[in-house]
């Protein structure tokens, strides 16, 4: 144990001397989420939005009326047809549009219900939610007031997102950010530091040396985990106190995670020194082998769902895939455990199918 | 084995598949002894010597070194011995001081230990104002100096010299000799291997490997008058030709 925590010691002191290696640690994380999350715009702030009323009443002019006067939308146009919406959104004039059915006070008074649409401009996910929620409740708020005593009467809201259909949440920048970094940090350092090792001939003496090969690679290993975890931490942390992101599934759980996927970038990370000899190679398999994929095959920036098809069964096979799911519906979802226990599983086999290959190929070139 | 021999080999092979690099090595060192061991590259001295530290198995023979069976007690082989390579392995990002620190650690030394005989050391090697500076800032004859004494600092049985002198000039070589001659005489046995044939004089016994196989040993004078060589390059050049002729 005193020998390990001697080769723990050099580690640490190969990471706090090197200046590039705590900058990708502490900083690149910092600015990257600092970044993704200036772009969100977390308040609705004189959202624009156009109305057109095919009913043309007393109801709907006065939830229209009632809409302008609230603090944060302003009405702005007027239309005729569904074209005019259209090109409105194109031209960015609106961010949100309101369509009410033809009758809509007669339906409401007769059929008990009337139907309104709201469309956004959903580009911009964050906005488009919260502009949806805000507009529901305003024409909700008037349609209760106009309710009768004996009876209860709804009015239909049917929102759609328009140009991107699935809401691909804007506060999947969080887990993505974490997918990038913990796969950075993990699997293209710790997999540097043991091909470090091997150019300047030092492994040829740690392997001399009393250490058991498991403490070396433990040693390798270990400091890249627990900063791993810190940084894991931290984004969580700066994501959900600067911009508002949610936590809404267990903290545990989202640790776990978090954790399972560090394993796995580790073991990655490991498979890599295992089959590269210089640091330029290990740092060219991890740019192009690790971290494209984990950016645009993982679901963070492209919706896997609108993929070329020969793309999506690729990206059956990018770790960050499963950690994404898996970390979303903790998140965002707040979902357990139950729900997430296959991405887990996935993630579990990766890891040890990539040890096992380590190992093989180490005890061969021991042989 | 008798306590006089430190490294005992007998029958030693060692194969790769269809090839052999180690055919049929047999050879004893002696306690301190200074024993040179010589071959041009891909003779197969580097696969001999990596057996020899427990790095990896013989095919077959008998290998014992300081004491201990390479084949089941490879870890009490380690913990006796010393190793140095060809590139002066230290961390260039560490300063001395931590450099020597980290080596005495893995072999578990106590603190306390390591602080006193840092101390011989740097009085020793008069490296006051060094003990702290990065390595990377060093001359290249202090690294190998700074080298080999983290090589032997555990004071280990016998230490392994891998071309320890390679791009080294003639007086800081010399000097390094020194280092080791010293060594030899605290009871440590040196295994070395080189290229520099002038080096090969300063050691007590040779054996000069070609082919994967030991073609001549002895100690420099036995070696010359056998060849009738006026030095141990004349000694090489013959036996490089003889190997020339059978190919």
């Amino acid at each position: 144990m005193k020998r390990f925590l001697a080769f723990l010691t050099k580690e640490f002191l190969h990471i706090f001397r090197d200046v590039r290696t705590m900058m990708i640690l502490f900083l690149i994380p910092v600015f990257q989420i600092l970044i993704f999350g200036y772009v969100i715009k977390n308040e609705v702030k004189d959202a624009k939005v156009g109305v057109l009323d095919l009913s043309g009443d007393v109801m709907t002019a006065g939830i229209v009326s009632k809409l302008d006067a609230a603090n944060d939308i302003e009405i702005v146009k007027s239309f005729y047809n569904y074209e005019e919406i259209e090109s409105a959104f194109r031209s960015n004039e609106i961010k949100a549009a309101i369509v009410f059915e033809s009758d809509f006070a007669d339906n409401f008074t007769k059929e008990k219900n009337a139907n309104m649409q709201i469309l956004l401009d959903a580009s911009d996910p964050n906005l488009a939610n919260l502009l949806n929620a805000y507009i529901s409740a305003i024409s909700a708020n008037y349609a209760r007031e106009h309710n009768s005593a004996e009876s209860v009467i709804d009015v239909s809201i049917e929102p759609r997102m328009l140009y991107n259909e699935n809401l691909v949440s804007a506060y999947m920048f969080v887990p993505g950010t974490m997918a990038l970094i913990l796969m950075v940090i993990t699997a293209l350092m710790s997999s540097i530091s043991i091909v470090r090792e091997k150019e300047i001939g030092t492994m040829e003496i740690l392997l001399v040396s009393p250490l058991r090969p498991i403490q070396i690679v433990l040693g390798k290993l270990a400091p890249y985990a627990i900063l791993s975890v810190i940084n894991a931490i931290s984004i969580i942390l700066i994501g959900n106190v600067v911009f508002g992101v949610p936590v809404l599934g267990s903290p545990f759980v989202l640790l776990l995670v978090s954790f399972i996927f560090i394993l796995m970038a580790l073991s990655l990370g490991l498979l890599i020194s295992s089959i590269t000899k210089t640091q330029q190679v290990a740092m060219f398999i991890s740019m192009f082998g690790l971290l494209l994929p984990t950016m645009l095959l993982s679901g963070f920036i492209f919706p896997i769902e609108n993929m070329p098809v020969a793309l999506q069964y690729f990206s059956y096979i990018v770790p960050a895939k499963y950690f994404l799911i898996a970390i979303k519906s903790v998140m965002l979802k707040g979902l357990g455990l139950a729900f997430i226990w296959k991405e887990l599983l996935v993630l579990l086999i990766m890891t040890a199918v990539f040890i096992g290959i380590s190992v093989k190929k180490f005890k061969i070139r021991l042989d | 084995m008798s306590v006089e021999n430190i490294i005992e080999v007998e029958n030693l092979v060692k194969k790769f598949g269809d090839f052999t690099a180690n055919d049929d090595l047999t050879f004893s060192v002696k306690k301190s002894e200074i024993f040179g061991f010589l071959g041009a590259n891909g003779a197969g001295k580097t696969t001999a010597i990596k057996i020899l530290c427990g790095l990896s198995f013989p095919t077959s023979g008998k290998v014992n070194v300081a004491g201990f069976d390479v084949y089941k007690q490879r870890n009490k082989i380690k913990q006796n011995i010393g190793y140095m390579s060809q590139g002066f392995s230290l961390y260039d990002d560490l300063t001395v001081r931590e450099n020597i620190e980290f080596y005495a650690g893995i072999y578990g030394i106590k603190r306390k230990l390591i602080r006193i005989r840092f101390e011989e050391l740097v009085e020793k090697l008069q490296i006051h104002d060094l003990k702290n500076k990065f390595v990377r800032d060093l001359p290249l004859g202090w690294k190998q100096k700074i080298a080999f004494s983290v090589a032997i600092f555990h004071k280990p049985k016998v230490v392994f010299l891998d071309e320890p002198t390679s791009g080294v000039d003639p007086i800081t070589r010399r000097q390094f000799w020194d280092l080791i001659y010293e060594a030899v005489e605290s009871g440590i046995t040196v295994f070395v291997t080189t290229h520099y044939m002038d080096e090969a004089e300063y050691c007590d016994r040779i054996s000069i490997m070609v082919d994967g196989k030991i073609d001549a040993m002895g100690t420099p004078k036995e070696l010359k008058q056998k060849f009738n060589a006026q030095n141990m390059d004349d000694v090489f050049i013959k036996l490089a030709r003889k190997a020339e002729n059978i190919e």
